[in-house]
């Protein structure tokens, strides 16, 4: 039961993928022009990625090393196209809001990489919440970047007017805004997070996170386990 | 088909709905390769080769095999599948026959099967119900704006290195904040009138 708590906790602060792994930047940026979408494209994916990990860590023991990550691709492909159809079918506004990037969640490396980080090492339950965890820190990222995004660019926020009629920067809700506002998010991050990870630098060496690290690799010691990293960049 | 409508769809894919500062597709490369002029121009040149051919073997595929037996609803399954295939011959291809073209690209060559532009093109194309030829000339185009988008940001990126930032943006966040300058230029090709 603490493991899967743990799982949670992992997921949605410390190794939030998006804010700190800098997965799955590209639905990131694409979609988080409100709210809605944002919780719309997190829930989606975290769907995906529950299921994911849990048929992978099934199979674990089944799917040969060599060609594990074609398998992968497959799995993960099917899971994706049913729930495009599901979307399709029952909710078609979002389905036209997030158009190409529903069947892009295959390339999501967040998903590709739980399999490989972790769902090919461990149980299924253990990797059930692990992709809960991570699925929630995916939407919860997305939420906030969408309702900034939209409370910016638009005055609103899940439709609701907050701010003067009229107030609107409309950049925050083009394609530049999506950079601004996670550049300023991870800035802020780093800001809060930059003493306490400096702290812990020393004392344990490189965790292999080069994203929010700003000492320069050959000064820090290499940390004597593997490095739990987010799988391969795509 | 006329001429005039082809170079339409290259402006179009390259500039005005550029792939990476438009479409945000192909990011964690974008932000990942740009580190280096060389790795950024070599990459680039992988990109245009592999997103070239992939949109063509996905629109001949689509058109002729998945349409015919009313299995679009398969397109995204077998479009990953036929991308990473496509990526495995190309480099068996460019290892046998052009070792050094091959070098070049090193690493980056297999990388190219999980950039989402690859697949977005594809997927794209077949949305819009463009023919052989046009899928061709998109893909084409998308992937010369990728690279345009990446070889521009790695010019930029080394000029940052010199400076001296206030440590939480250094990294990621000043990174995309040339992104984002680099895309509000973008959008003056927007009022391009096609």
């Amino acid at each position: 039961m603490k493991g899967c708590i743990e799982r949670l906790w992992n997921g949605l602060v410390k190794e939030n993928p998006v804010l700190v792994l800098m997965l799955g930047m590209c639905p990131a940026l694409a979609v988080s022009t409100q709210a809605a979408n944002g919780i719309g494209m997190g829930l989606s994916t975290l769907a995906v990625l529950v299921l994911s990990n849990f048929v992978i860590s099934c199979l674990r023991k089944v799917i040969p090393d060599q060609v594990r990550l074609p398998a992968y691709i497959v799995i993960v492909a099917s899971l994706v196209t049913v729930t495009e159809l599901l979307i399709k079918a029952y909710i078609p506004s979002l389905y036209e809001e997030l158009g190409i990037y529903i069947p892009l969640i295959v390339v999501n490396c967040i998903i590709l990489g739980r399999a490989e980080a972790y769902a090919n090492k461990h149980t299924p339950l253990l990797s059930v919440m692990d992709g809960i965890g991570m699925g929630l820190g995916f939407t919860v990222a997305l939420t906030i970047a969408g309702a900034i995004r939209e409370l910016l660019g638009t005055g609103k926020v899940f439709g609701a007017q907050l701010l003067p009629e009229g107030f609107g920067m409309t950049i925050f809700i083009q394609p530049p805004g999506a950079f601004l506002v996670f550049a300023l998010i991870i800035a802020i991050m780093n800001a809060v997070g930059i003493k306490t990870r400096q702290r812990k630098l020393v004392e344990s060496g490189c965790d292999g996170n080069c994203g929010l690290c700003q000492t320069p690799c050959e000064t820090a010691a290499p940390k004597s386990e593997e490095p739990q990293k987010g799988g391969e960049q795509a | 088909m006329n001429n005039t409508s082809l170079i339409l769809i290259i402006v179009g894919s390259a500039l005005i709905h550029n792939v990476v500062l438009n479409q945000f597709l192909g990011i964690c490369s974008f932000l990942g390769v740009s580190k280096q002029m060389k790795a950024s121009i070599s990459l680039g040149g992988a990109v245009i080769f592999v997103i070239t051919i992939a949109s063509a073997v996905a629109s001949l595929l689509y058109d002729y095999v998945l349409k015919p037996l009313g299995m679009d609803f398969m397109k995204t399954i077998i479009f990953i599948l036929v991308i990473a295939a496509l990526v495995q011959i190309v480099e068996m291809f460019l290892k046998k026959k052009s070792p050094a073209v091959y070098n070049a690209l090193g690493i980056y060559l297999p990388l190219i099967t999980t950039n989402c532009a690859v697949l977005g093109v594809a997927l794209t194309n077949v949305q819009d119900g463009y023919n052989f030829i046009q899928c061709v000339t998109s893909g084409f185009g998308t992937a010369l704006g990728y690279t345009i988008a990446i070889v521009l940001l790695a010019g930029i990126r080394s000029r940052i290195n010199e400076k001296d930032l206030p440590a939480p943006l250094r990294g990621a966040p000043i990174v995309m904040i040339a992104a984002a300058l680099m895309s509000i230029a973008f959008m003056g090709f927007g009022g391009l009138k096609l």
